[in-house]
């Protein structure tokens, strides 16, 4: 069977202006427990790659830029 | 490269004593096993990162079952444990951990986690159980994994972060010998031979599907897919109790504690949409979830956490307490919908159903000293079958394991595996990774998820559970013949649905299997409503033998503490009674 992509609006956002991933920094991509944070190939700014969230906030609380903004996931808002 | 590219890869590495999962018993398991002997190579695997992992992730707002002298004895805590499981309890691992827990506590002050202290400098313990006093707060409960960590530190453990550990290896005998992962990163595979190993891998949290309907909303950290419960089985393993389910009460559609052992002790409790209270204690309990249950649907629901009589100085304290510790975007939440606790009740509702002995009394059956009944395997936290362990008992529990899986493999030399084993599991994990076509693991979770929301939650009925079995078994055969994962990620979740779908089919056999209603709302089946001492006073142990899902009765060993046969049922009487 075709598999069809799925649009979903994630919970965490990144202001790019504050993140440092371009220099190096992972800290949201390592803390997450469901692993769904990831550097992007093209701004080399976190982002979250996959709507699996339990919206626990340690990306949010280890960010050292205060970059990363938890919201509640739309579903159960 | 492509996002989570699959690399092909095995490689094999071993240590002394094998600790999987890094929340809350791991860590101290791992810690306590190094201590023991600081020769030895003590690795702690985990699915995710040992800084952020498991159910006390952004830590805990206090102690739930602190057994403190002066406040507590370890004869009443044993007693109220026994009475709140409806007697189904094997005493000695109670008794055990209510004697230890002190010790770890001063051991986790040590660490820099502080406790809540009177004016005369003595733990300022709260009443929130039915019959004793085991609540202690804990006003920088936020820094509890952040502490953890500086000690395995110190401790040089090995730790392996995003590796999931998906079969265990066992000698011709019947011996540990091991464990085999995978990177969820990479796919890459990784054989680990040990002397010993200690699951303490969490709840399986993401069994039942969240009434919002978001997948991981769960009221379990969502990485506990209950990979542990699976991997003891397939290793032949006993699993205890599996029908005694774990299921909540919890703020509606956020789906985390309100929380009343957090706001019971400053005057806060339970009401009706009357704002009347119908149950006399807050401590979760089948008994008490059962009465939850039936208020919802009586038409005098929903159910609230009722703060709002209550001094807008104290109101403020308690927010500080939920809205920084444990799961600290509930206030995010109450901000959304417009709810402050000054002015409106908190409206709550039940859990989906998982397993979980940190509330229920289910789990990788252990003894007291945290052994499995395969020989050097061990379990502790909220996997292991010690009832209503809560955070103090993954601690202790696992301090316990730690220390007798470092003896074991002192006394012990690596055991041999068959090479075949690892290759049969490699053929198992990457089977998804293999095919063109197929079904993403996303639709199966939900599709499994869905199906154990319709046929197995409580009231639990025979005719429903025999369809649910078949459903299940339709969705298993999709799940091997044509699920597909085309990156690391996605594999990941692959691997998780087979553990969930695992825990599925326990649950329903291990419910089936015992035909009797007990714990209240977790073990009530609508066929076989009564209690019945006469055959059913007994554990439930599931096992895979001969290569087919078994269940045995195995009788509760003699009590350690004497209950009298008029506090036998003091939990059942947890409805408030109209007085005249």
């Amino acid at each position: 069977m075709p598999l069809a992509s799925y649009q979903t609006s994630v919970p965490v956002v990144v202001d790019d202006a504050k993140c440092i991933a371009d220099k190096g920094c992972t800290v949201c991509v390592d803390v997450c427990p469901l692993d769904v944070l990831r550097i992007s190939d093209m701004t080399n700014k976190a982002y979250m790659a996959y709507d699996e969230c339990w919206y626990c906030m340690p990306c949010e609380a280890d960010c050292p830029t205060g970059a990363v903004t938890v919201n509640i996931p739309y579903l159960l808002r | 490269m492509a996002l989570d590219q699959i690399v092909d890869g095995l490689s094999e590495v071993s240590c002394d004593v094998l600790v999987i999962g890094g929340g809350t018993a791991g860590p101290m398991a791992a810690l306590k096993a190094k201590l023991k002997n600081p020769k030895a190579n003590v690795v702690l695997l985990e699915k995710a990162n040992v800084k952020r992992s498991g159910a006390i992730s952004m830590g805990m707002d206090g102690l739930n079952n602190a057994v403190i002298p002066g406040y507590a004895t370890p004869e009443q805590y044993t007693k109220e444990i026994t009475i709140a499981n409806d007697g189904i309890v094997d005493q000695k691992a109670v008794y055990k951990y209510a004697q230890n827990c002190y010790k770890i506590i001063e051991e986790l002050d040590s660490f820099g986690i502080r406790f809540l202290k009177n004016e005369n400098g003595d733990y300022a313990v709260k009443k929130v159980h039915h019959i004793g006093t085991y609540v202690l707060p804990m006003p920088n409960g936020e820094t509890v994994k952040k502490a953890l960590y500086r000690q395995l530190r110190r401790a040089r453990i090995l730790i392996s972060n995003r590796y999931m550990a998906t079969r265990l290896l066992k000698s011709t005998d019947g011996r540990i010998a091991g464990a085999i992962s995978v990177n969820t990163r990479t796919a890459e595979m990784l054989v680990i031979r040990a002397k010993a190993v200690i699951l303490c891998m969490g709840a399986a949290g993401r069994l039942g599907l969240p009434t919002s309907g978001y997948m991981f909303g769960t009221y379990e950290n969502a990485a506990n897919s209950g990979d542990g419960y699976a991997m003891a089985y397939h290793a032949g393993a006993a699993l205890a109790n599996l029908e005694c389910f774990q299921i909540n009460p919890l703020i509606k559609d956020y789906n985390g504690p309100a929380c009343a052992y957090v706001a019971g002790p400053f005057g806060a409790y339970t009401a009706n949409n009357e704002g009347s209270r119908f149950i006399e204690c807050d401590y979760w309990s089948g008994q008490m979830m059962l009465e939850f249950y039936n208020e919802l649907l009586s038409g005098k629901g929903p159910v609230f956490l009722q703060l709002k009589h209550l001094h807008p100085d104290t109101i403020s304290e308690i927010e500080s307490t939920l809205h920084k510790v444990e799961r600290p975007t509930r206030g995010l939440f109450q901000q959304g919908r417009g709810v402050d606790y000054r002015s409106e009740s908190i409206e709550m509702h039940i859990s989906e159903i998982g397993f979980c002995s940190g509330h229920s009394a289910s789990g990788v059956f252990v003894d007291d000293n945290a052994r499995t009944t395969v020989p050097g395997l061990y379990a502790a936290g909220d996997m292991a079958s010690v009832p209503h362990n809560y955070m103090l008992g993954a601690f202790t529990n696992g301090s316990v394991a730690g220390i007798d899986a470092m003896e074991f493999a002192e006394s012990h030399d690596f055991a041999e595996f068959d090479a075949a084993d690892v290759a049969i599991e490699r053929d198992r994990v990457m089977a998804p990774t293999k095919r063109e076509d197929g079904i993403p693991p996303n639709q199966i979770e939900y599709k499994t998820r869905r199906l154990v929301n319709d046929y197995l939650q409580p009231p639990k009925v025979t005719r429903k559970y025999e369809l649910g079995i078949r459903r299940l078994a339709e969705a298993r055969q999709d799940m091997q013949e044509r699920m597909i994962a085309r990156n690391a990620h996605e594999l990941l979740r692959a691997l998780e649905v087979q553990s969930i779908m695992d825990c599925a089919d326990m649950a329903a056999h291990a419910s089936l299997y015992r035909e009797e209603s007990r714990w209240g709302l977790y073990h009530w089946r609508t066929d076989f409503p009564e209690k019945d001492n006469e055959n059913w006073f007994c554990h439930t142990l599931l096992s895979k033998q001969n290569g087919r899902m078994t269940s045995e009765k195995r009788a509760v060993e003699p009590y350690v503490v004497p209950i009298a046969d008029d506090e036998k049922d003091l939990y059942d009487k947890q409805r408030i009674r109209a007085s005249a």
